[in-house]
């Protein structure tokens, strides 16, 4: 299996002014984890069924944060690959929370504007994220159809598509939740939600 | 489970099994039915966040959760037929069991109690309570030795905060091995599926599940059988192999089991159709009218 490097294996120079020291305090608090306790056993590596299409593998995001690489660690692909399977925390010794770390370094890239290493990848979740806030569930056609949209990537995939709509595995009409109002609400600020 | 309101839950479907998998949901409906177990679906429920809203800001997917419990009855433990909503619904309530101003702050926001001391349980785990006895008793077909993969994909693999949590998710081969369903070892039953990358990165996730099914032929399988309708439809629809095998919703085998008569209309919305394979076990009748290649 072609394991992607980790940051320690390589011959990359770490400038030490140019780190951040409170980044893996930040990630910690933010994730509810410790990653302070992970000391590079590489369980998480092997465990991965994603680690080859990864640009670091887990371990090796989990030591730039230890290393201070913010921008590294928040411009990799691995942080957007992760589909939280939980496969690697379920293997490590000291039980670290890897996904709670991806989806905090996810965050944090999304707020800082970090450039997005699979903007595919995101452009699939904020469909999905549209569908919840127009009708309270995900609707499986409309994000399908959006996201090819979006990507152009339809004809790569038509078959597929045509294949579950046929089955009628994708439903036209999106079933929706009544009071979608309490749901709108989570996507605005406090400040412009009308009062009840 | 002794006496009879305890086969009373609130049930909570989640939206692949309100849309891509409702084969799923008709023979859940179908098993709960003929068991007597009264499901009562969750009033005005929504998405629990799904893998996106916790990828982009999980204070958002904590939000969507907890608004569903908002809506519980606090009665009733709530059933939860999805593996991923499960975590999320438990992570949250725990979360708020741990710290109640949590809670107090939720139901401040939905104008609603939230039950603390709420169960929210997995079928699987209904199933156990209801007893492997009780559920012998009332399967109406054997599997007549049906080879199968218990399929968990990742759904075993729970987050460090829920793991001294109590879970009887692991149970589909004792179940159907009592309906005599013969259960297969030697596959990569705990392989993610790929997930969501299943829409975006088709040729990561076709290598894994080609693993997948390929380990599950090796190993004599005649079929697999799962109980999250994502891993259901990511195997039949990112499978390339020549030798392609059903997936079954193990929800569907347990309805088979239990007599349910109406499985035509679940099997014809499989993309890799399983009917052959049972009719030649003498699990189901020959088709009624031709079948569309
Ligand atoms: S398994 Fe845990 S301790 Fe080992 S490298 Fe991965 S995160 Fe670190
Ligand atoms: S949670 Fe993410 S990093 Fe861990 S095994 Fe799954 S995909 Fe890999």
């Amino acid at each position: 299996m072609s394991q992607p490097q980790s940051p320690t294996k390589t011959s990359e120079v770490v400038i030490i002014s140019e780190v951040d020291r409170y980044f893996a305090r930040e990630v910690n608090r933010r994730s509810h984890t410790d990653l302070n306790r992970c000391y590079q056993c590489r369980s998480c590596g092997n465990g991965c069924p994603f680690v080859e299409s990864m640009d670091y593998p887990p371990y090796g995001v989990i030591r730039l944060v230890q290393y201070g690489l913010r921008q590294k660690a928040l411009e990799c692909a691995t942080i957007w690959i992760c589909v939280s399977c939980h496969t690697c925390s379920s293997q490590c010794p000291n039980a670290i929370d890897i996904a709670a770390i991806m989806d905090t370094l996810r965050s944090l890239a999304l707020e800082e504007r970090a450039a997005i290493a699979a903007p595919d990848i995101l452009a699939f979740h904020l469909e999905v994220l549209r569908s919840i806030e127009r009708y309270g569930r995900t609707h499986k056609l409309g994000i399908m159809l959006r996201h090819k949209l979006l990507t152009g990537q339809w004809f790569k995939d038509v078959d597929v598509g045509l294949r579950m709509l046929s089955r009628r595995k994708l439903d036209l009409m999106p079933s929706r939740v009544k009071a979608v109002n309490e749901i709108n609400r989570l996507f605005l600020p406090y400040w412009r939600v009308k009062p009840r | 489970m002794n006496s009879p309101e305890s086969l009373e839950f609130s049930y909570f479907p989640g939206c692949s099994i309100a849309t891509t998998a409702m084969e799923s949901n008709y023979s859940l409906m179908q098993s709960c039915h003929i068991l007597g177990i009264h499901l009562q679906e969750l009033e005005d429920w929504n998405c629990c966040g799904s893998s996106s809203a916790y990828s982009l800001d999980p204070e958002l997917g904590f939000n969507l959760s907890a608004r569903n419990l908002s809506l519980a009855p606090p009665d009733r433990p709530l059933l939860v037929m999805c593996p991923r909503c499960l975590h999320h619904l438990r992570h949250t309530h725990l979360d708020m069991q741990q710290d109640p101003h949590i809670r107090r702050a939720q139901e401040r926001r939905w104008g609603r109690p939230i039950p603390p001391d709420l169960e929210i349980i997995h079928f699987l785990e209904a199933l156990v309570r209801f007893g492997l006895g009780n559920l012998k008793k009332g399967a109406a077909r054997s599997l007549n030795g049906l080879k199968f993969v218990p399929y968990y994909g990742c759904t075993l693999f729970r987050p460090p905060a829920l793991q001294r949590q109590k879970y009887y998710q692991a149970e589909m081969e004792n179940i159907l091995a009592a309906l005599e369903g013969k259960p297969v070892h030697g596959a990569y039953n705990y392989r993610c599926c790929g997930s969501f990358l299943s829409a975006v990165r088709p040729e990561t996730v076709t290598s894994l599940v080609n693993e997948i099914i390929g380990s599950a032929v090796a190993a004599g399988a005649d079929c697999l059988v799962t109980s999250c309708a994502m891993c259901q439809l990511n195997l039949e629809v990112r499978c390339t192999a020549t030798r392609k095998l059903p997936i079954f919703h193990f929800s569907e085998i347990l309805a088979l089991a239990l007599g349910a008569k109406d499985y035509e209309d679940w099997f014809t919305r499989h993309l890799v159709d399983p009917r052959p394979l049972l009719e030649d076990l003498g699990l189901i009748g020959p088709p009624l009218l031709p079948r569309v290649p």
